[in-house]
């Protein structure tokens, strides 16, 4: 089979990003799974995971793509329901595979068409002859099949609902699989399909659309969770639509370069978040946290990291990457995209600092909370070293030509330029953006002045909507799961036991009574039913036969 | 020996059975089951002969003997292979090793048991290697009669239904074919010897009226649509399956059901092109009727072995979607998809049959947890659910893809309709899974054993080749190609192979521009 790889600017990106955070996430988990009865199965699964994730962003036609792709699928089922003797987590499990899977089909759906429209799936063929190949509306049928894989997989509006729950995996698969790697494959097919998607036009669209609701719908309900790992999950989800984002305003190379930072600081937020269930002994929940910067100095220097960096608090990745987002889209004048992004920034800071203020301020709030013990070294070290890449990699773009975008250029073409702000006054704006966010959740949540339970329980029932992400679970369960389940029952128990089955054995009930009135004449046995109707298929056969 | 390689494929097992019914009185049922096994195995290396002395180059039917029997009536004993039919021997003669394996534990009449088995598979490798119509049906129909037997005789509670169930519905069919053959070999009487030659059928058939043609079209495909199962002829299967042995339904699934899409390809589309043109919009309706049909019914079945029935009924479907839209893609796909589903099902029904051995339940409501107490087992069980599932690096993506591919260049709306399915098996595969692996464990399951050496020795080559296929699907495809490209010809007689995309299909195969 077709195992043409190739290795360019974009996944020479992808691959440091996968291996370089990969290893690092490996060594924390010989830490973190210490002591699991099923300690090797778990890096067996990993490594595959990480084998089919190469194979993916290396593959040098689709092909190898999509079997990369449904096998990281794959390794994500497995491992988030690694601990499948609590019933919850098959069922994530579960729900994450099928809900990519949709997603993936009509991915396969598009690989069908690319052969009908090509007769190959050979990126360079493809990318190569689409502009004479292909119609526009044509560009645009493969484009958004194509995407619809990407939002099954980076988990966006409407596909996002099984990645929060994909955290009842351990906490390192949440890191390199829900965070770092897998989720951003679909910004990976979106830039390198670009050709496709620039062909259509309005396929762009829809990735800018779709990431611009993205990042805002999961920001809000990113507020709302009392579980820290689905604080972070629903920030993945949000911060994976800044990066369609990007990639629909065809700042492919933006895109990237935020994908690189986020790897950065995400892996570094769920490690640290991962660090603090275990110091708490497998305590997920915000509201018995509290104080933790004294008893975890490490993990919390580490995460404080993380978290200024995605809030976008200069001079760290976060600030450079969302910036880049921003200033595309305020420079060719998508004012509405420019505005609601910032909101999905604020909405960012002020989720990680609630996050920052309730783990680690304050007075502990639980017995576990008082009893926590820092990391040993094989957990904290990877954190350090991730704080570093977390401050620094934002610097991958300082240089006027961009380091980073203009490695990438060669395949994603320029970012695109425009007349706008300064972009030093939109850095600004954006930094007094994350900073009054992070001073609102100080007042809120770190000041001690403000009574943050009963603050909440004022606004309900919006935060209860939000913590259960708008009930889209339940939206789909009514509208799609549950009818479904009803016609799939109607089908098996009405249509096929009783009217075909039905029929099938009326026939046969006639034919005994036929063989029963004329029991002198026959035997009753199977093969004087059969002689019946072979008799009359002569019949009729014949009578066909003469005719003609 | 090297001239008679089919004869002897055919002929291995019937002498073993010949021989157990001979000396069945003085043998043990340990000398049984291990004479059963030594032949099905020879047979299996003979067959792999064929495959050695196999003409990749070659597009008709190569290693061909021909024997005359009845000169003046045309009765001969002709057999033939080519690309299609050697992989469906090949699957034929590698599962029943692996059945009669697995039917270890049978106990009551196990002489008898192992004569019936034997009797089948040479009933099932006939069928696929006879190109004289009337020996074909001879082998057809002979295979009723061992299958009927095992169901019946060594079933579960409701066998006799069951098998009576499937015994009328495959000779309803049949008598349609019967009348149909006879009609063509008096047409070949005219002028000349009469005869059931395939060979020389096929231009007689392409001789006839019209409308003539079509009847008769209809009447092969009433008999070989009730073997598929195509909806909504399908209703004996998952009757037949529940029922039967292990062993039964592993060889139901695996290969009998390929002998009605074996016989829609070979017989309904070289003898009958236009008709098969004529009548592709309606096939493929009932094709894609049952893709999702078959996999709505599974989604809902609480009984797993019925489950897996309905599944086959929708995989199936792919097979005759793929077959009847006569593009290279797609066809190949389609019999990709017959070997695939043969050894991904029934690895499925070997699976469900351990379960039950242990648990004495089919009902998924009294599994559960069962991953903790039998990891080996389960962990089999969760590789063949996705090979089943269609995941690309194990064998069944391959021809789906190939058959989703293929049919998008007909209609798009069959293609995308098809697709469909791809999600509706992910659900229903992994929520029975999760039912049976994950969860509470019952107490009573709590010692269950693991695999024993003999149960690894019956999954493990089933396996292998599960994941040898989807990797290198260029060994099965670089001998199928011809072989379907020459059955499209004919129905597209005015286009050449390469005109309708077999250019892409080594290039989708092997993933590179053709």
């Amino acid at each position: 089979m077709g195992t043409d790889l190739r290795l360019d600017s974009v996944s020479a990106t992808m691959i440091l990003v996968i291996t370089g955070i990969g290893a690092l996430i490996h060594v924390y988990a010989i830490g973190y799974m210490a002591g699991d009865p099923r300690y090797g199965r778990f890096f067996s699964y990993m490594n595959l995971f990480v084998f089919f994730m190469l194979m993916l962003v290396l593959g040098a036609n689709y092909l190898v793509l999509y079997l990369g792709w449904e096998g990281v699928g794959l390794c994500s089922y497995l491992l988030i329901g690694f601990w499948s003797d609590v019933p919850a987590n098959a069922e994530a499990a579960k729900k994450a595979f099928i809900t990519t899977r949709i997603g993936d089909t009509l991915m396969l759906v598009g690989l069908a068409l690319i052969v009908f429209r090509f007769g190959t799936l050979d990126f360079e063929a493809v990318f190569g002859a689409a502009g004479t190949v292909l119609t526009k509306d044509a560009a645009t049928a493969i484009a958004l099949l194509l995407f619809a894989g990407a939002i099954g997989k980076s988990a966006q509006v409407p596909l996002h609902v099984w990645l929060p729950d994909a955290m009842a995996g351990p906490t390192p698969v949440s890191a390199l699989i829900h965070a770092a790697t897998m989720v951003t494959a679909g910004v990976y097919l979106v830039v390198r399909s670009h050709v496709l998607f620039e062909l259509s036009g309005v396929a762009l669209t829809v990735v800018l659309v779709v990431g611009v609701v993205t990042a805002v719908f999961a920001a809000t309900c990113a507020v709302a969770q009392q579980d820290i790992k689905r604080v972070l999950a629903y920030s993945t989800i949000s911060q994976l639509g800044f990066m369609f984002m990007a990639a629909g305003m065809r700042a492919y190379g933006v895109a990237m370069f935020f994908l690189v930072a986020h790897a950065f600081y995400k892996a570094l937020l769920f490690l640290g978040a991962g660090s603090v269930i275990h110091g708490m002994h497998d305590e997920q929940d915000l509201r018995r946290m509290g104080g933790l910067r004294r008893l975890l100095p490490i993990t919390f220097a580490t995460f404080l990291v993380g978290a200024l960096a995605q809030a976008g608090i200069p001079p760290l990745a976060g600030f450079f990457a969302k910036d880049a987002v921003l200033e595309v889209a305020q420079h060719t004048g998508r004012a509405a995209v420019y505005a609601l992004g910032s909101i999905a920034a604020f909405l960012s800071a002020f989720y990680l600092g609630r996050v920052l203020f309730l783990t680690f301020f304050g007075e502990p709030r639980s017995d576990r909370a008082r009893d926590a013990h820092e990391a040993p070294p094989v957990l904290w070290v990877p954190l350090a070293v991730l704080a570093v890449g977390a401050a620094t990699a934002g610097w991958l773009t300082l240089t006027p030509e961009g380091r980073l975008t203009g490695f990438l250029e060669g395949i994603t073409g320029p970012t695109p330029a425009g007349q706008g702000v300064a972009v030093a006054a939109l850095a600004a704006v954006a930094t007094v953006i994350s900073l009054v966010a992070l001073a609102s959740t100080w007042w809120i949540y770190g000041s001690g002045r403000v009574d943050w339970v009963g603050f909440r329980e004022r606004l309900e029932p919006l935060p209860r909507a939000a913590l259960n992400g708008w009930y889209v679970d339940r939206a789909y369960d009514t509208a799609l799961v549950q009818p479904a389940k009803a016609g799939a029952w109607i089908t098996a128990y009405v249509l096929d036991a009783r009217i075909i089955d039905g029929a099938v054995n009326a026939i046969g009930g006639g034919v005994k009574l036929l063989a029963d009135g004329g029991r002198h004449l026959q035997t009753g046995f199977v093969r004087s039913y059969a002689l019946a109707v072979f008799l009359g298929a002569v019949t009729i056969l014949v009578y066909v036969g003469v005719r003609s | 020996m090297r001239q008679h390689l089919l004869t002897l494929t055919i002929l291995f097992p019937l002498v073993g059975a010949v021989v157990l019914a001979a000396t069945g009185r003085i043998l043990s049922d340990r000398d049984a089951r291990i004479l059963a096994l030594i032949t099905t195995l020879a047979t299996f290396a003979v067959s792999l002969l064929i495959l050695r002395d196999f003409d990749t180059g070659f597009r008709g039917y190569q290693q061909v003997e021909a024997v005359s029997w009845v000169r003046s009536l045309g009765l001969q004993y002709l057999v033939g292979v080519d690309g299609i039919s050697l992989w469906l021997v090949l699957l034929t003669t590698f599962l029943f090793p692996v059945s009669i394996l697995a039917s270890w534990k049978v106990e009551s009449n196990v002489v008898r048991y192992m004569i019936a088995m034997l009797v089948l598979e040479t009933a099932v490798v006939g069928s696929f290697l006879a190109l004289d119509l009337l020996l074909f049906f001879l082998f057809f129909e002979a295979i009723l009669v061992p299958m009927y037997l095992i169901i019946g005789g060594w079933g579960s509670a409701n066998r006799v239904y069951a098998a009576i169930k499937f015994f009328l519905f495959t000779m309803a069919g049949s008598a349609f074919l019967l009348v149909a053959i006879l009609f063509l070999y008096a047409r070949s009487g005219q002028p000349g010897p009469p005869t059931f030659d395939l060979r020389l059928l096929t231009p007689v058939a392409a001789g006839l009226p019209v409308q003539t043609a079509r009847w008769l079209f209809l009447a092969f495909f009433v008999a070989f649509a009730v073997k598929v199962p195509l909806f909504p002829l399908h209703t004996w299967l998952p009757d037949a399956h529940t029922e039967a042995p292990t062993a039964g339904s592993v060889l139901l699934a695996g290969v009998l059901l390929k002998v009605g899409t074996y016989g829609l390809l070979r017989f309904n589309l070289s003898m009958f092109p236009q008709a098969s043109t004529y009548f592709a919009a309606f096939v493929s309706i009932l094709a894609v009727i049952g893709i999702i049909y078959g996999a709505l019914c599974a989604l809902i079945q609480t009984d797993l072995k019925r489950l897996v029935a309905y599944s086959s009924v929708s995989h199936l479907g792919f097979v005759v979607l793929g077959i009847f839209a006569f593009t290279q893609q797609a066809v190949t796909g389609g019999v990709l998809q017959m070997v695939n589903h043969g050894l991904a099902t029934g690895a499925l029904f070997l699976l469900v049959g351990m379960v039950y051995e242990r648990t004495h339940t089919r009902e998924l409501a009294d599994m559960g947890g069962l991953a903790s107490v039998m990891p080996v087992l389960l962990g089999a069980f969760l590789f063949v659910v996705f090979a089943s599932a269609g995941l690309p690096g194990l064998s069944s993506f391959v021809g789906e893809f190939l058959v989703i591919a293929g049919t998008f260049a007909v209609s798009h709306l069959f293609g995308a309709l098809s697709a469909i399915a791809v999600v509706l098996a992910a659900i229903y595969l992994l929520w029975s899974y999760q039912r049976v692996a994950y969860g509470p464990l019952r107490e009573e399951h709590r010692h269950l054993p693991d695999l024993s050496g003999r149960e690894v020795a019956v999954l493990a080559p089933v396996l292998a080749l599960l994941l040898v296929f989807g990797v290198y699907p260029k060994l099965l495809t670089r001998s199928i190609d011809p072989a379907t490209c020459a059955a499209i010809e004919r129905v597209r007689s005015s286009q050449t192979c390469a005109d309708i995309g077999s250019a892409a299909v080594p290039a989708v195969a092997e993933g590179r521009q053709p």
